[in-house]
């Protein structure tokens, strides 16, 4: 057997390492590295459809942007979109989880209730709630006139638009969440609950003493998932209103996909590409600084 | 421990990622040969696609992608695979292979992503108001030079409908051949009329007309008038409610197509006359009432009259459970209604023989019979003069009177909202309609802040 | 006790009526799917049963051709980085090589920042590879997943190193060390990437939207928003839900099938550090 000095042994160690990890490194540079830097250059250019090459302006984009009113409106919308689909999801995910996790006949129906939207398609949930939310005729303007009230034609007003949106999201995020929260009830060491009853707490204290405190790693976790989610899909808004009414449901993704291509404008879309990278990356940062709490579960 | 060094690298990566972008020329000299050779790419795609044109002309058949929308129910897109493969037949030495696109608005989105992959079709359907962007982006090429060539090429143009030529032409040169054309008509529910005591012959015929019967056709169950004011179906409209408003039939835009006027005196009452039928007559749905929807209401007959496109004829005729009416779009200060739809196109930067291939299987879907055929089938408005010499019209306006009026109607009809970068200008026009509609603007305020952000957009044209 | 029994029944009769609520789009879909088209939508169908719904959405669309690229695209999708990321995994979780510090900054910078926000730089970079309107454009951006990497590098990484000393010293390659201890033991990890990969794919609507250009290479989903957003129809929610059933109907049942192996890999996708 021929042998190998430390050092040798190191460099070869060292080779096959890099060999090894040169696919998935390749296309992570192309695809995820390179479009990042990509998109802040183009965000400083003028670029569209037709022209030969980009031509730079600085920060004009940038600009024009933030001087209209349409911009901050779809940042408005964004947000709000994001906080009422994430604390509601998060509110019934726990609940949903509370439940599932007791032990009973019909768990395992319950369960798969509650989970079998976050394995459908989002455009085809779109579709089909885009006909339960339509004007009169709809399931939802239905059931109002059955109640005797007026129809809401809810995809039409700026009011109502993102909260129908928002519900029918929640109604297909729930069950996702639901999973991440079991996980972690579970987790928990039943001894502790044990310990807990022995010394005479009901089961509402021992949800809120205990379980509450001991998932809130979970709390971090599963909202950083949602909050990205919620940035990241954006399939409904095409499917159900393409922005309307006059962008009330215009959400950063659908604008860039917009800016991109309908209207060819590789420069504006570059520029909001890269908004949505810093949203990104604030939106990751708790998790960033929690790292030494050890956040995790399993 | 690991991780975490990673996850510092990471951040202060991304981090430096955006200072980059705060030193501005930083990343300009890196990045910048890259993103050329990336525009580069995208002009150059025509001429591969040239090149690759001529490799296949020797022997065996020329292969031409022909990309179309479909708007009209599900039937339509086997209707053109059926006069694609009777084509093909015909002219054994080239095969169009027709590609469903979706709608208007996909087919235009998807012609532009082919053009940036390097693989445009070779023929195309798009609206006729995307002419200015297919133009100014080099995307079609003009057709003066084919039909020059073509030795009854003039003939055949002077036979196209008038109203229908007018929005072929950019810069006097002509770059698109109508094809799948359709006027907004009014349908009526003519029970209805009969139960409020209206005379069903006799539709409406000014805005005041269109109140007054309207206020007798609402009821509980039942609105008067229907209009589609989403995005994409609130501009077609209102063309039409802005033609009829105007002094001269002034339409929305200059005809070069870098001027727009929405905020004239006339249209703002047209805007605000929307505005009262939802809100002072209460004789229209509030709100936003879906383009795809309203035939559907006025087929079950929850709206009386509806403004909708001569496309969705044979939709409402098929499925109309009631005897129903067409009539030309209420008149206000005069007569005047939009049209709409697609043309052909042929994509720029092709080979001499993929044109002529080209220019001929527009000629062949355009024949007198073939549009009169095709105007039969769908609904739209035969394109040509000589069509409606054929039998095949005049049997069809006498079993379906309806149908006559979309052509009697283009008279009075002048093109949609036309104009370069059309997706942009149609979204501005649209949001502010909306914005007017749901109530953050008087209509006022909307068309002023629709002709501002316009004249923004199209400033670089001037 | 009595009390305390009495509120667990009705706690859960409302997790019950709570499901039969989450249930009611999927029963209605179903029931529109094979009833009549109406004017009126109504809960449950009124209708006799029909098929002509499905019949006439499967030949006015090429579903057929959507299933079969649908089905390349998961599957191709899923082979490769199954192949990339156990490479890539083995590394970084097995061998101590310098640098890797570098590699896990690029894979945290894919896990903040995912492939779906980057459609306007990605689809320059594939035009300029001349491969819109391909299958191997769509799934290109998705060979190197951060994800699996990680997924199967914590897996790798509590298989006893004794394990693979053993086969090292039996003169194992390290292909053979692979392939013999680390991918059998990782067994799980791979099947919970495999639900995550395949229903990712199976869903993904924008990306394969902007590549695609022509029904050869459509996918499912594009397939169903062209078709429901394509205008002048009427009474389309008969269609359209027959057209949606067609789309969920194999992932349904996978996931009525396998439930538990359903949920326990979208929990351990949830990446663990």
């Amino acid at each position: 057997m021929k042998t190998y000095t430390k050092k040798q042994r190191e460099l070869k160690k060292n080779l096959v390492g890099w060999l090894l990890v040169a696919p998935s490194l390749a296309f992570m540079l192309c695809f995820t590295v390179w479009p990042i830097f990509r998109s802040i250059y183009l965000s400083l250019t003028k670029y569209r459809m037709g022209m030969a090459k980009p031509e730079w302006i600085g920060f004009e984009n940038y600009i024009n942007l933030f001087q209209s009113g349409l911009f901050w409106k779809v940042m408005g919308n964004t947000l709000y979109f994001a906080l009422i689909t994430i604390i509601p999801s998060m509110v019934v995910g726990l609940f949903l989880a509370t439940i599932v996790n007791r032990k009973s006949r019909l768990t395992g129906f319950v369960r798969t209730a509650y989970f079998y939207p976050v394995i459908m398609p989002m455009i085809a949930i779109a579709s089909i709630w885009m006909f339960i939310y339509m004007a009169k005729n709809g399931l939802w303007d239905q059931f109002l006139a059955a109640l005797g009230r007026k129809p809401m034609n809810v995809l039409s007003s700026k009011k109502t638009v993102l909260p129908a949106m928002a519900v029918m999201y929640v109604w297909k995020e729930a069950g996702y969440l639901m999973v991440f929260f079991l996980s972690g009830i579970q987790s928990i060491s039943e001894e502790v609950n044990e310990a807990a009853r022995i010394d005479g707490a009901g089961s509402w204290t021992i949800f809120h003493r205990i379980t509450l405190p001991l998932l809130a790693p979970t709390f971090l976790f599963v909202s950083t998932i949602a909050l990205t989610n919620s940035f990241k899909l954006v399939d409904h808004v095409v499917i159900m209103t393409e922005g309307a009414p006059n962008n009330a449901s215009t959400l950063l993704l659908y604008y860039i996909y917009q800016q991109g291509f309908t209207n060819f404008n590789y420069g504006v879309s570059s520029a909001l590409t890269t908004v949505m990278l810093l949203l990104l990356m604030v939106v990751a940062l708790p998790r960033f600084l929690s790292q030494d709490k050890k956040i995790h579960y399993n | 421990m690991r991780k975490k060094i990673a996850l510092v690298t990471a951040a202060g990566l991304l981090a430096s990622v955006v200072a980059l972008s705060g030193c501005g020329g930083g990343s300009n000299s890196s990045g910048g040969t890259s993103s050329a050779q990336g525009a580069a790419g995208g002009a150059g795609a025509g001429e591969s696609k040239a090149e690759g044109g001529d490799a296949a002309g020797s022997g065996e058949a020329l292969h031409l992608t022909f990309y179309y929308p479909v708007n009209v129910g599900g039937s339509a897109a086997q209707l053109i695979e059926g006069l694609c493969s009777d084509f093909n037949a015909e002219n054994p030495d080239i095969v169009v292979e027709p590609v469903y696109t979706g709608n208007y608005d996909d087919t235009v989105t998807k012609l532009q992503t082919a053009v940036q992959g390097g693989t445009p079709p070779e023929v195309f359907v798009s609206l006729a108001t995307q002419r200015f962007t297919m133009a100014s982006t080099g995307m079609a090429m003009p057709l003066d030079d084919l039909i020059a060539a073509d030795p009854d090429g003039q003939e055949y143009i002077d036979d196209f409908l008038p109203g229908f030529m007018e929005d072929s032409y950019v810069d006097g040169q002509i770059y698109s051949i109508p094809f799948q054309r359709s006027t907004m008509v009014m349908f009526y529910n003519k029970e209805a009329f009969k139960e409020v005591g209206l005379d069903p012959e006799k539709p409406p015929t000014t805005w005041d007309e269109l109140v007054e019967y309207g206020q007798k056709l609402t009821n509980e169950n039942r609105y008067g008038v229907g209009l589609a004011l989403n995005s994409g179906s609130a501009q077609w409209a209102f063309t039409g409610f802005c033609l009829q408003n105007s002094e001269n039939g002034e339409n929305l835009m200059a005809e070069d197509g870098k001027a727009v006027m929405f905020d004239t005196p006339g249209n703002i009452e047209a805007l605000q006359f929307w505005l009262d039928l939802q809100n002072k007559y209460e004789i229209m749905a509030p709100g936003i009432v879906q383009w795809t929807d309203l035939p559907t209401q006025f087929l079950a007959g929850e709206v009386a009259m509806i403004y909708h496109t001569t496309g969705n004829m044979a939709n409402i005729s098929q499925n109309a459970e009631f005897d129903f009416g067409t009539c030309f779009l209420p008149a206000g200060k005069r007569q005047g209604a939009p049209t709409g739809g697609g043309n052909f196109y042929i994509s720029n930067g092709l080979s001499e023989d993929r044109i002529q291939a080209a220019w001929k299987f527009i000629r062949f879907m355009t024949e007198p019979e073939r549009a009169a055929q095709w105007a039969l089938d769908t609904g739209y408005v035969a394109t040509r003069q000589s069509c409606f010499d054929t039998d095949l019209i005049k049997n069809y306006y006498e079993e379906l009177p309806q149908a006559k009026v979309a052509f009697e109607q283009i008279d009075v009809a002048k093109p949609e909202l036309t104009t370069y970068n059309a997706a942009e200008i149609w979204r501005i026009l649209n949001d502010n309609i909306q914005s007017a509609v749901v109530g953050d603007a008087t209509p006022e305020e909307a068309l002023k802040a629709a002709q501002e952000q316009a004249t923004e957009v199209l400033a670089e044209y001037q | 006790m009595k009390k305390k029994k009495a509120i667990g029944t009705m706690i859960t009769i409302f997790a019950v009526l709570l499901g039969l609520l989450w249930l009611i789009p999927l029963v209605w879909l179903i029931g529109t799917a094979f009833s009549v088209p109406s004017f009126h939508m109504t809960l449950f169908p009124t209708t006799a049963f029909t098929l002509d719904n499905i019949k006439y959405v499967w030949n006015a669309v090429p579903f057929g051709t959507y299933y079969i690229n649908t089905l390349i695209l998961v599957v191709c999708t899923f082979v490769v980085q199954f192949v990339t990321s156990t490479m890539a995994a083995y590394a970084l979780g097995v061998l101590d090589f310098k640098g890797s510090a570098l590699v896990f900054a690029v894979i945290f910078m894919q896990i903040i920042i995912p492939n779906d926000v980057l459609i306007t730089p990605n689809f320059m970079t594939l035009s300029e590879l001349k491969m819109v309107n391909t299958k191997i454009g769509m799934m290109l951006p998705f060979y190197g997943s951060a994800l699996a990497i990680f997924l199967l590098r914590q897996h790798f990484k509590s298989i006893p190193r004794a394990l693979a000393d053993a086969a090292r010293i039996d003169g194992a390659t390290t292909w053979q060390t692979i392939w013999r201890v680390y991918m059998p033991c990782a067994k799980p990890a791979y099947l919970s990437f495999a639900v995550i990969s395949v229903s990712y794919h199976w869903n993904n609507y924008l990306w394969p939207l902007i590549v695609t250009n022509s029904p050869a290479n459509r996918t499912l989903t594009v397939g169903l928003a062209i078709f429901a957003k394509s205008k002048e129809a009427n009474m389309q929610w008969a269609n359209v839900c027959a057209a949606a059933f067609i789309i969920i109907i194999p992932l349904l049942l996978a996931f009525f099938v396998a439930q538990k192996q359903f949920m326990s890999s979208f929990v351990s996708a949830g990446i663990k550090e």
